[in-house]
């Protein structure tokens, strides 16, 4: 009685897994990049006097953190590819699922990014805007070289977190069926019948590569606070 | 130099300060006192523009500091400022917050800013921490480092806002000395601070201010020995006690 676990199928397969992979870090790097520069953007748009400015910030923060995100994937399947073709006179055989997927993630996580850099950047003492202002430095000048590398070392190990549980996130581009490390495993697992000890194979990367990663952030929180 | 008019400045229905107005001439050391909340800070912080203020005139070196057409940051690079907290730059080694504003707002090239960050931490006495973090000095350090940061933009009057307010006993006079020889190198400096010993041996002239107003503007010899209002004697009586 019971289930015969095999996995004499995983081996063979590992160098499409790794393109798999391969695939998952490339958006995963993209998304952290252009999340932490557009979000810092935000946040930066948010906490100026421009009562416009920081109203459109604010809106995109609250608009992308109240849709669930494999909606927004999924909208973002259906309407960068018809902008691209139409926009940039594309082919229509080039697979723009890839870069639909990188643009989703960025924008998605550009609003939770900029939450985390408006509290560093609130977490950094006031008086330091002042100093940095009475030695003749401009608002745009302060934020450069004072407010923004103290911000950003102060939520180091939350910019990490979040980018682990980007990582994570990113499996759900199953949903246009794009191969990432997650997609790679699924068709493996159902094309040689083995769908549970491929996806427990899959699971298993995941954690291992998330727990590693946090660990380090943990090591790095300790040494800081030395 | 500094020339204050009828300033006047309110949070709301606060009113933070009224009509004030001195006149600080180039090489003076002014003192300013009073208990706390008194606008002390907030009058010495609208002469370099950080605190806006309503009505009224400040002028420094014939520059309108209210004036919204005056580029503020130009002024503020001329005019040097310490903090009650240092405000030292955490994320810097101490020779890099000497030189990072010499060379972002000055322009001067990172050699030339190092070789005068070098002779100021020398002057106060820190050349050796050149290449420490601020974490890892002591608040008077701090403060030194601080000062000789303001001085690198080789300013045209100092303003002090209780600087060693925030200091362990201790580290009050090394703070002390370095101020006093500024100003006796005739640098004109306008001073919040309790310390009544610096007041007597550098000041010109003291300033006693409470609840937002300019209650006494005396030359030194006169303040101490004759205040002519009776809260600026009271003050007076409270902290020369012991």
């Amino acid at each position: 009685m019971g289930y015969e676990f095999d996995w004499s199928s995983i081996p063979g397969a590992l160098p499409y897994l790794w393109q798999g992979m391969v695939l998952t870090l490339k958006i995963t790097a993209v998304a952290v990049t252009v999340g932490i520069v557009w979000g810092t953007l935000l946040a930066l748009m948010r906490m100026s006097g421009f009562k416009l400015l920081a109203w459109l910030a604010a809106s995109y923060v609250n608009l992308f953190r109240s849709i669930p995100l494999v909606m927004v994937l999924l909208w973002f399947f259906l309407i960068v590819p018809t902008l691209l073709v139409k926009l940039l006179d594309i082919p229509r055989s080039f697979d723009t699922r890839l870069v639909s997927a990188m643009v989703a993630f960025s924008l998605f996580e550009a609003a939770y990014y900029s939450e985390i850099i408006r509290a560093g950047i609130r977490s950094v003492a006031k008086g330091q805007m002042g100093a940095a202002n009475a030695l003749g430095m401009s608002y745009g000048q302060a934020m450069r070289l004072v407010i923004l590398p103290q911000a950003f070392r102060n939520m180091i190990p939350l910019l990490l977190t979040q980018g682990i549980i980007l990582f994570q996130d990113t499996s759900l581009v199953y949903v246009s069926s794009l191969a990432d490390f997650f997609g790679t495993a699924y068709q493996v697992g159902s094309r040689d019948g083995r769908l549970v000890e491929l996806l427990l194979f899959a699971g298993a990367v995941y954690f291992t590569i998330s727990f590693l990663a946090s660990q380090l952030v943990k090591h790095y929180q300790k040494r800081k606070a030395i | 130099m500094i020339s204050i008019s009828n300033v006047s400045k309110h949070y709301g229905s606060f009113q933070v300060l009224a009509d004030c107005s001195t006149e600080v001439e180039k090489g003076e050391v002014i003192v300013i006192c009073g208990p706390s909340g008194s606008g002390k800070s907030t009058l010495i912080k609208c002469v370099n523009g950080l605190e806006p203020f309503q009505q009224g005139k400040i002028v420094v070196n014939n520059i309108s500091v209210g004036d919204p057409r005056t580029n503020l940051s130009r002024l503020r690079a001329h005019v040097g400022m310490v903090f009650q907290n240092f405000e030292l730059f955490p994320h810097m080694s101490v020779i890099d917050n000497l030189c990072i504003a010499q060379t972002k707002v000055l322009g001067r090239g990172r050699e030339e800013a190092v070789e005068r960050g070098l002779k100021l931490l020398d002057r106060v006495g820190l050349l050796v921490h050149k290449d420490k973090h601020p974490g890892q000095l002591s608040g008077g350090q701090q403060q030194r480092v601080a000062i000789a940061r303001a001085l690198a933009m080789d300013p045209i009057c100092m303003l002090f806002d209780e600087p060693t307010s925030a200091l362990d006993p201790e580290m009050v006079n090394e703070v002390l000395d370095v101020m006093i020889g500024l100003a006796q190198e005739g640098m004109t400096m306008m001073v919040v601070t309790h310390e009544m010993g610096f007041a007597r041996k550098v000041a010109n002239r003291v300033i006693f201010m409470d609840e937002g107003r300019i209650v006494e503007d005396a030359p030194k010899e006169d303040f101490f020995s004759k205040p002519r209002s009776e809260r600026a004697q009271q003050f007076l009586s409270k902290i020369l006690q012991h």
